[in-house]
């Protein structure tokens, strides 16, 4: 099968600073990938390049949608490629639109189906066209999402006003809300709880198995890398040092001693 | 008196007298040069007056005035009470009545009045104290009484606003209603239409444009210079000057949208001048500082508003057989005002609920988080801007058509800045607040013309006062543009 998404030879530089060394990975379509590693190895750098925020130094990203055909997501502009590529992202400090309802940060995120729909404001404005049932169906679209993560009640408060775990939840849904065919999550299960980082599981496979999204994921919390990723891929010092499946790389000795210093890998490699 | 029930610690004289004292310091040095001396005639004697005692009776009113502040704030609320009720009352009698003025402590009896009613203020303060025990409301209880107030407000708009607009409508028409408040009041509706068209920039964009005014310059130009040379009615033009607006706002729009915040002001600001410095030195086109004259005045639906048509055709009173009466187009003027206020109006609630309305407050509340969902940064805004703009357009027009006569003097950065105030005092975002503000601002310096000078300086005690107290404007509540419906109850 194609993958989703494939990176070849990805490079960002910062004037003397490789953040991203010649990295080149895939992500199988409906499969959830990880992207792992200490910190400053280049994790969140890939993600902006991918979804715009940075132009990489070099290196290709090729993304294959299903019904679209085929971009270079480098060559794209920032706004251009969720909404023609079908990329969504969140971000590692939660990024919502903290005045606005719940509810509108959801209708936002559809907002180019929307637009089209109120033939670009001026037939809305005047009342033609079919802009309050489409309107309608983004709500319950909306509505759907909300169920999802438990916050129907909660759809018209300020999402500034939401506490920390629920904010997390709705920037996730939110950017299913932009119907992406390639969800890239930066550190979905930072402050969560045992609890809450259990239902953000359970959230992130029903969206791959439900939803056929291809899931892209930062994660420092071993316990949702392990338990729900198909394929994990290592970086350090902005390169990938190992990639395979949870279990292959949790055995890797280039990853252990990555993450736990060259000395007590050798160690351990001794016994 | 629950007040006297705590145990309170013995009043801190030293501390008091040390505070006033300085308070009463800086006063002397700020009044020194502006009040100390005034600048006379130099034929009839030495080039300064002295009013030093002016400067004392400052100081000590300040010193008396923090000493008293000091001691309500440690609940010694009866000697305050007492002071300052026996200084208003005296104040207000002397100024009543007329006897005894050489104890007046100003010889302005404006002056005198504020002090009385500063007096007033503090004997109301105090009473207030004593039936409350706490005097100390923090800023978050105020806030938070605040924006009940603004939510309270909004919900009231339901019929509050039919039944301002209802009075708006039946204003030329009441009886103690003259031509002078029926300009004040055409003046008011111009500035609501130009604070609710800023405010789509500022208040839902979230883009600060410190040089409106320079819209507001195209759209009267527009106008004139198209009535002037072409020879086109009003009507006509109207829809044009906004077009050119709009034309304006995408034009500067397009390279400086990049900018943010301060940078995108400063900008903004340079812009407003540099229209209105090609108004004045491009004078083959705009006649430069001896402005525009002669402007067409508008008609109704093509009959002219004048005693009699220059070519003999119909005009608006022999067609509906009335008797000509001036006040005739003051009305016009004033209902046409009112018009484009509310089509404004209409527009921006109407665009508020539409994708394109929540694209602009979004982008206001985080640009990055909006372009990771795909909306395009720079055309939102850019539709906000010209949007705007053409507003200002309109606004512009409706001035120049309602003056007769435009020059760059009429669009200096002071206009930019009095529109600004209007909407961030009634509250970002918040229609009813701007119709607040605007009324505030305008509406009531220009009754209070006699005040003169007095007039700004309250302006800008008001401005302090709500910046103080009201960071976040008069009204800052936002509704929701949509609600879930949660259906009927399961």
């Amino acid at each position: 099968m194609n993958p989703l998404l494939s990176i070849e030879h990805l490079t960002m530089r910062f004037g003397g600073l490789v953040a991203v060394d010649d990295v080149s990975f895939d992500a199988p379509p409906q499969k959830i990938t990880a992207v792992i590693g200490p910190n400053g190895a280049g994790k969140t750098t890939v993600f902006n390049c991918l979804t715009g925020f940075y132009k990489p130094t070099s290196g290709c990203m090729r993304l294959r949608h299903p019904a679209h055909g085929e971009f270079l997501l480098e060559r794209m502009e920032g706004h251009a490629i969720p909404a023609q590529a079908g990329v969504a992202r969140t971000f590692q400090n939660i990024r919502l639109f903290p005045g606005m309802s719940v509810l509108e940060n959801l209708l936002v995120a559809q907002h180019n189906a929307l637009m089209r729909a109120s033939g670009y404001t001026v037939g809305a404005l005047f009342g033609f066209g079919g802009y309050a049932a489409a309107e309608r169906r983004a709500i319950e679209r909306a509505r759907y999402w909300l169920e999802r993560v438990q916050l129907v009640e909660r759809a018209d408060v300020n999402a500034g006003n939401l506490p920390y775990g629920a904010q997390r939840r709705l920037e996730i849904v939110r950017a299913m809300c932009a119907e992406p065919v390639l969800l890239c999550l930066d550190e979905p299960a930072a402050g969560l709880n045992p609890r809450e980082s259990a239902e953000l599981n359970a959230l992130l496979t029903y969206i791959r198995d439900e939803h056929r999204v291809t899931l892209l994921l930062i994660e420092h919390d071993m316990s949702v890398v392990m338990e729900i990723s198909d394929h994990v891929v290592v970086l350090d010092y902005g390169r990938k040092i190992s990639a395979g499946t949870p279990e292959k790389v949790r055995n890797d000795p280039k990853v252990i001693a990555a993450y736990l210093g060259e000395e007590e890998a050798e160690e351990e490699g001794r016994r | 008196m629950r007040a006297s029930a705590a145990p309170r610690p013995p009043f801190d004289w030293p501390r008091a007298l040390k505070d006033a004292g300085l308070v009463a310091g800086v006063v002397v040095l700020l009044t020194l040069a502006l009040v100390g001396f005034r600048i006379q005639d130099t034929s009839a004697g030495p080039p300064f007056a002295y009013r030093f005692d002016d400067v004392l009776a400052v100081a000590l009113i300040a010193f008396l005035g923090r000493l008293a502040i000091g001691a309500l704030r440690a609940h010694r609320v009866v000697p305050v009470l007492a002071g300052a009720l026996v200084s208003a009352a005296a104040l207000t009698g002397i100024l009543a009545f007329g006897i005894d003025e050489q104890w007046l402590p100003f010889k302005s009896s404006v002056l005198s009045g504020t002090i009385a009613l500063a007096a007033w203020i503090l004997s109301a303060r105090a009473a207030w104290l004593v039936w409350h025990a706490t005097s100390e409301t923090s800023a978050e209880v105020r806030e938070a009484r605040m924006d009940w107030l603004g939510a309270q407000v909004q919900k009231l708009a339901w019929w509050v606003g039919p039944m301002l607009l209802g009075l708006a409508v039946a204003l030329p028409f009441l009886p103690w209603i003259d031509r002078r408040l029926l300009d004040i009041a055409t003046l008011v509706a111009t500035y609501i239409m130009l604070g609710w068209g800023l405010n789509i920039v500022v208040g839902l964009a979230g883009l600060l444009d410190l040089g409106y005014v320079a819209f507001y310059a195209v759209g009267a130009y527009s106008y004139a210079l198209l009535a002037l040379h072409f020879d086109l009615g009003f009507w006509l033009c109207l829809p044009f000057a906004g077009i050119m607006a709009a034309f304006a706002g995408i034009l500067l729009g397009f390279p400086v949208l990049r900018l943010r915040g301060d940078y995108l002001a400063i900008v903004t600001l340079g812009f407003g001048e540099i229209v209105r410095i090609i108004l004045l030195n491009w004078y083959q086109f705009t006649k430069g500082p001896d402005g525009l004259s002669g402007i067409p005045r508008p008609t109704f639906f093509g009959l002219p508003m004048v005693r009699e048509a220059p070519d003999g055709g119909a005009t608006f009173h022999s067609f509906f057989g009335l008797e000509y009466a001036p006040i005739d187009r003051v009305i016009f003027l004033y209902y046409l005002a009112l018009a484009l206020a509310l089509v404004t109006n209409l527009f921006t609630l109407r665009i508020r609920k539409l994708p394109v309305g929540r694209a602009w407050e979004a982008l206001r509340e985080d640009e990055i988080a909006c372009r990771s969902l795909g909306v395009h940064p720079r055309n939102t805004k850019l539709t906000a801007f010209a949007i705007g703009a053409m507003f200002g357009g309109f606004g512009g027009s409706f001035f120049a058509t309602r003056q007769g006569f435009v020059s760059p003097e009429s669009f200096t950065f002071l206009e930019s800045a009095i529109i600004l105030a209007i909407v961030v005092l009634g509250g970002m975002g918040s229609q009813i607040g701007i119709v607040l503000a605007a009324i505030l601002l305008i509406g009531l310096p220009e009754v209070f013309r006699e005040l003169n000078q007095y007039r700004m300086l309250a302006f800008g005690l008001a401005m302090v006062a709500i910046m103080t107290w009201r960071p976040r404007g008069l009204l800052a509540h936002r509704e929701p543009t949509v609600r879930l419906d949660h259906g009927p109850p399961k």
